[in-house]
């Protein structure tokens, strides 16, 4: 077994695009669920809106690369109104249904052939990057950047620099909102949003703010995955969603640090379980195929998605105090 | 704490006969028609009701009268069929329960609602009315809202003190006893500035030791000149403490007055009290006998 290559691309899964990307979606599920108990499953649909804003805005519109993700942000605020002025006045469960409906709705309508024009059907986007000058704004160099397993050329750096920036502000604005009274409602709203009534807060609007806010951050982080790869319908399947879901649940899903940390564990797990199942089916330890044992690590996601629920509700960093499933 | 053996009681709250539906020389509430059935049981059907000022009303009847319903429907967390109510003279029809809060009138629920995992502060700081830092974009700049936040602390810790739960205040509302919660609640109820405070069975599940405390509290507000409304099954709690009771049964009000006049109404004693309220339990049930036939064995 290569021992060395297996080290060497688990320490890359650190930092990369995708971790930041998955860590901005995780965050807007900490602002969902953890703070504001608002069980989103469909923030798989809330990337592809981000994604597709940007791209479709670019490539159909001309739009300037910034210009794209601005539009990508509003496409998300309002797929969050969308979403939320039905479901809302109902009971948690409803959300939970609709987003998970609605997140795969968005999807079809991206790989549908109706609209290939706009939306390139099963294809895909690309060249946005390009042509709306997301590219060209690069102010690295082009060269190879960083050391050992973290060596990037200056695009991969520039997609890292730009992700890391957004991922900053995203966690302060979190900070900010939740250390303030307004947090202290959307809290309460997630202990008991009939209390919360009864003291006369306007609990939908709320809840609907909160919404809209994890929206906004979902959203970015399917911008900033499509800053560094293609568009395609194939990514913001409902997997990707509960990916999202063990990454929150890992580092601690009401904290702000806990949703970053653990998309970090997660993505660097993910990328030493590819490498050393098929490297392990190789060596005839596990008795698979190379294709089988790759696969085999969506199960193992599985089992432990399952047993951290069980075991550690709270996450790596939450207060044991501060959320458990079982009330 | 106030001295709970002799509640001063207001009395002349009513215009004429004391009896269902009659006029109060200064009401706060008024309802009018409130209907509402859910399917084909009528669980509310209250043709006129006024609640007096600044006193304590008990509104007492058997359990499935409609009282907790009747509770829904004055705050809107329910809405009626029909009817129509006025608070202070603006009519709440429609109102939703936010804004009827904001107006002044709070309630606590039956079940207690503490919201367990923010800390005891924390509960009674969500209380506060038009906080600053509320606001979404507000809450973004601490400057704006940290002067009024030390304020509400201030007043938040001074209630805890006064319900004795300082000693908590950092510690999450789960950790707290079930009677804890209900002084919790009606503290928190209070950080509103409330001007009529409801309460729904206050003492349920209450140790005897704390009822007291918690019948001073609610005679406290009285004295600051709150009005409270309040339902409860305790009738020696009611017989205490009310200025005024209303009896419900099946959805209608079918007697008020002041408490020692009402209670001794044969219609509610049939309908509710039942022939032997001060008799020993082990009298009622008939176990007293058996036990003494046992001893004699």
């Amino acid at each position: 077994m290569d021992w060395g290559t297996i080290i060497n691309n688990t320490l890359a899964g650190l930092l990369t695009p995708t971790t930041i990307a998955f860590a901005l979606a995780a965050l807007g599920l900490a602002m969902h669920f953890g703070f504001a108990g608002l069980l989103n499953f469909g923030i798989a649909g809330f990337m592809a809106i981000g994604a597709y804003g940007y791209a479709i805005s670019v490539l159909t519109f001309g739009f300037p690369w910034w210009g794209g993700m601005i539009v990508g942000i509003i496409g998300s605020i309002l797929f969050a109104i969308l979403l939320g002025v039905p479901t809302l006045r109902l009971r948690g469960d409803y959300l939970a249904i609709v987003t998970i409906a609605a997140a795969e709705i968005v999807r079809l309508l991206f790989l549908t052939t109706a609209f290939t024009d706009v939306t390139g059907s099963a294809d895909g986007l690309f060249g946005y990057n390009n042509s709306g000058g997301f590219t060209s704004a690069n102010p690295f160099p082009p060269g190879s950047y960083g050391w050992g397993p973290w060596t990037y050329n200056s695009e991969t750096l520039w997609v890292l620099t730009f992700g890391l920036g957004v991922l900053a502000v995203c966690v302060w604005f979190l900070w900010a909102l939740m250390r303030s009274p307004w947090g202290r409602v959307i809290k309460g709203i997630r202990e008991d949003e009939e209390a919360i009534r009864a003291l006369g807060k306007n609990v939908f609007a709320y809840k609907l703010q909160a919404l809209i806010i994890g929206g906004i951050f979902g959203g970015m982080g399917g911008i900033i995955y499509a800053a560094f790869a293609n568009v395609s319908p194939g990514v913001y399947v409902t997997s990707i969603t509960f990916f999202i879901w063990t990454s929150l649940l890992l580092g601690g899903a009401a904290t702000i640090w806990g949703p970053v940390i653990g998309a970090v564990i997660f993505w660097t797990l993910q990328a030493f379980l590819s490498n050393i199942l098929p490297e392990l089916a190789l060596a005839g330890i596990l008795p698979v195929s190379g294709t089988q044992a790759a696969t085999l690590r969506f199960v193992l996601v599985g089992i432990g998605l399952m047993l951290l629920v069980i075991y550690r509700p709270q996450g790596i960093f939450g207060d044991k105090r501060e959320l458990t499933f079982v009330k | 704490m106030s001295n709970s053996d002799s509640p001063q009681k207001s009395t002349g709250l009513h215009i004429g006969e004391a009896g269902p539906g009659c006029k109060k020389t200064d009401p706060m509430l008024i309802i009018d028609h409130v209907k509402k059935s859910f399917g084909g049981l009528t669980a509310v059907d209250v043709e006129h009701l006024e609640i007096p000022k600044n006193a304590i009303t008990a509104l007492i009847g058997p359990n499935g009268a409609g009282k907790t319903t009747l509770f829904n429907l004055l705050t809107g967390f329910d809405t009626p069929d029909t009817g129509e109510w006025e608070f202070l003279g603006t009519s709440l029809s429609g109102v939703p329960s936010y804004k009827v809060a904001q107006m002044g009138q709070v309630r606590t629920f039956q079940l207690t609602k503490a919201l367990s995992l923010l800390t005891v502060l924390d509960n009674m700081k969500l209380g506060a009315k038009n906080q600053v830092g509320e606001s979404i974009f507000r809450a973004l700049f601490p400057r704006s809202w940290r002067k009024q936040d030390a304020e509400i602390e201030i007043k938040a810790i001074e209630l805890l003190k006064r319900f004795k739960l300082d000693t908590k205040q950092a510690d999450f509302a789960a950790s707290l006893s079930g009677g804890q919660r209900k002084l919790l609640e009606m503290a928190r109820a209070l950080m509103t500035d409330p001007v009529l405070v409801m309460l729904d069975e206050p003492m349920a599940g209450v140790n005897p030791a704390l009822t007291q405390s918690l019948l001073g509290h609610v005679l406290d507000l009285k004295k600051e000149g709150m009005t409270v409304l309040f339902v409860e099954h305790d009738m020696h709690m009611v017989r205490h403490i009310a200025d005024w009771v209303v009896v419900m049964a099946e959805g209608k009000v079918v007697a008020e007055g002041p408490p020692e006049t009402v209670m001794n109404e044969q219609a509610v004693i049939d309908a509710y009290l039942g022939a032997h309220q001060d008799t020993d339990l082990g009298v009622v049930t008939g176990r007293i006998s058996i036990i003494d036939q046992e001893k004699d064995k």
